[in-house]
């Protein structure tokens, strides 16, 4: 036991250092890469290579020097109030759509050729017509986020709903379960999982979306910070961002995936 | 004077590129009120489909299938079922499965009636101590014993039960052929159960339906089984009576009908 906890340990750590040699190689080949140390402190304070002092941006992440110029905390906290506004949207109207899609099908008929068509579009090429319509940076990031989340949710309550064993059918008609019935007693319990599941795609979806839909709008967000800095030729940042953008995605998944399981019945104690 | 009649029945099912398939056709049956019926036949021979046609999940092509002169048109909880794979709910408790039926079923009753009648019912079938354990928790032939109690517990008229211990092995079976004439004692209604075990048509039924093989299907003979209630599988093994019953279905089921496949 105590064997297998020092490897959990110790092989991501093996790999730590291998990435870093590697990242080391690139920034002794590319010029103005960042450096492993350089990275180190630009996030969290210090002396750089320069020998220039800096603040981290880890080591402040909350501070506000006007509405253009806020710390890392702000940005992260903008993209996911995007996200998250254009997720619920996702979920208020792709779990009924699923419903209608997966119970009918006449509906799915209806729908599956747009669902299938639009399905593969990248929701930046969304970006440009949704702005026109909007005229508002943080509308149209939500609309993008909309439009990303929807197809998983409505994919996905559609399998959960036609999943629905026979059988458990054949019992709400013996007991003659009213449509409604049907969907509260029957259909969703099974379908729930599914949903959930369609749920975490959308979202870790929406997470990589935002980023760049933020590169195009501009404003504020995780994904303008990253270019920004880029464009202030503060390149370790831009590293930084990207560490951080994962471990926040990492963050979001995790927290579905608890969701989920709570409402699982197939992972519930059995 | 029928209690439940089928005059005539037919069930034709549309196959692709306009065929059609007749599973069944030509039944007719008079079932008696209280009565005990037992439907054999080798696989394919319809007699699922016509226990569906009396649920009403299935509805006949031709014919009238009527329970109390009234036509059935559709399921209904007069006419419970119990399912080959017992079909409970996996995300509800033993309790809250036979709950969710009484509650839709029996809707006047006060919170206080719907316990004892839940409980009731869990009783009867002895899984008082599993009461609030989850289908995927139990064994196979307790999770048809909750089948069996949730059928029961919305009170139909008829019981209808397609192979119900099909799935079971051969212990667990007997075990629960003793628990349901146990249980039919105390609760005397209509029953009809589907089998393709000789013993358990005869240890259960008073009469016995034998079903020609399909497609096509119809009643072939129909076999009265004298012997009283409550049976003893035992002692009945060297009754005349029950080795009479016995030979008349393997007679039907492996010379006149025989099917080379099975």
């Amino acid at each position: 036991m105590n064997q297998d906890l020092a490897l959990r340990i110790a092989l991501p750590l093996l790999v730590l250092l291998v990435i870093i040699q590697i990242w080391s190689s690139i920034a002794s080949v590319v010029e103005d890469f960042p450096t492993p140390a350089d990275t180190y402190v630009a996030a969290f304070g210090g002396v750089n290579s320069e020998g220039d002092e800096v603040v981290g941006s880890l080591s402040d992440p909350f501070y506000i020097e006007n509405e253009d110029d806020k710390g890392l905390f702000w940005q992260i906290l903008n993209s996911l109030e995007r996200v998250f506004g254009g997720f619920a949207l996702a979920i208020v109207v792709g779990i009924p759509v699923g419903l209608l899609v997966g119970m009918s099908h006449r509906f799915f008929q209806a729908f599956d050729p747009y669902i299938q068509i639009f399905k593969p579009v990248s929701p930046l090429a969304w970006l440009p017509l949704l702005l026109l319509v909007f005229q508002d940076i943080n509308m149209t990031a939500i609309a993008t986020i909309f439009i990303t989340s929807i197809w998983p949710i409505i994919i996905n309550t559609a399998l959960g709903v036609r999943s629905v064993d026979e059988d458990y059918m054949n019992v709400a008609k013996v007991l003659r379960f009213t449509p409604l019935e049907k969907i509260t007693q029957i259909i969703l319990p099974v379908a729930v999982p599914y949903i959930f599941t369609g749920m975490r795609l959308s979202l870790g979806i929406a997470w990589l979306v935002i980023v760049a839909a933020e590169m195009l709008t501009g404003g504020i967000g995780i994904g303008f910070w990253i270019w920004d800095e880029y464009n202030n030729l503060n390149y370790p940042n831009i590293i930084i961002g990207i560490i951080v953008v994962g471990l926040v995605g990492y963050l979001l998944d995790l927290m579905m995936g608890r969701i989920a399981d709570y409402f699982d019945y197939t992972k519930r104690g059995i | 004077m029928g209690f439940l009649e089928l005059i005539d029945v037919e069930k034709v099912f549309p196959l692709p590129k306009g065929e059609k398939y007749v599973a069944v056709q030509d039944v007719n049956l008079d079932i008696r009120e209280n009565e005990i019926i037992a439907i054999i036949g080798h696989s394919g021979c319809g007699k699922s489909t016509l226990l569906n046609m009396i649920a009403g999940l299935d509805l006949a092509t031709a014919g009238h299938v009527s329970l109390e002169k009234k036509d059935i048109d559709g399921p209904g909880p007069e006419r419970a079922v119990v399912f080959q794979n017992h079909s409970l709910l996996p995300w509800l408790t033993v309790y809250q499965n036979i709950e969710m039926a009484v509650k839709k079923v029996i809707p006047e009753l006060t919170s206080k009636e719907l316990k004892e009648h839940v409980t009731h019912y869990v009783d009867m079938v002895s899984l008082d101590h599993a009461k609030d354990k989850y289908p995927g928790e139990i064994s196979g032939g307790m999770k048809q014993r909750v089948g069996i109690a949730r059928a029961l517990s919305i009170k139909p008229k008829v019981l209808l039960m397609d192979e119900p211990f099909g799935a079971l092995d051969s212990l667990t079976r007997a075990a629960l052929q003793e628990h349901l004439m146990r249980i039919q004692q105390k609760v005397k209604n209509t029953v009809i159960i589907i089998t393709h075990d000789v013993d358990e048509a005869v240890l259960l039924s008073d009469r016995v339906i034998m079903m020609t093989n399909g497609p096509e299907a119809t009643i072939g003979e129909v076999l009265e089984v004298n012997l009283e209630h409550p049976r003893e599988r035992v002692a009945l093994q060297h009754d005349p009576e029950y080795i009479r019953c016995r030979e008349a279905i393997l007679s039907f089921l492996y010379e006149k009908y025989a099917k080379d496949d099975e």
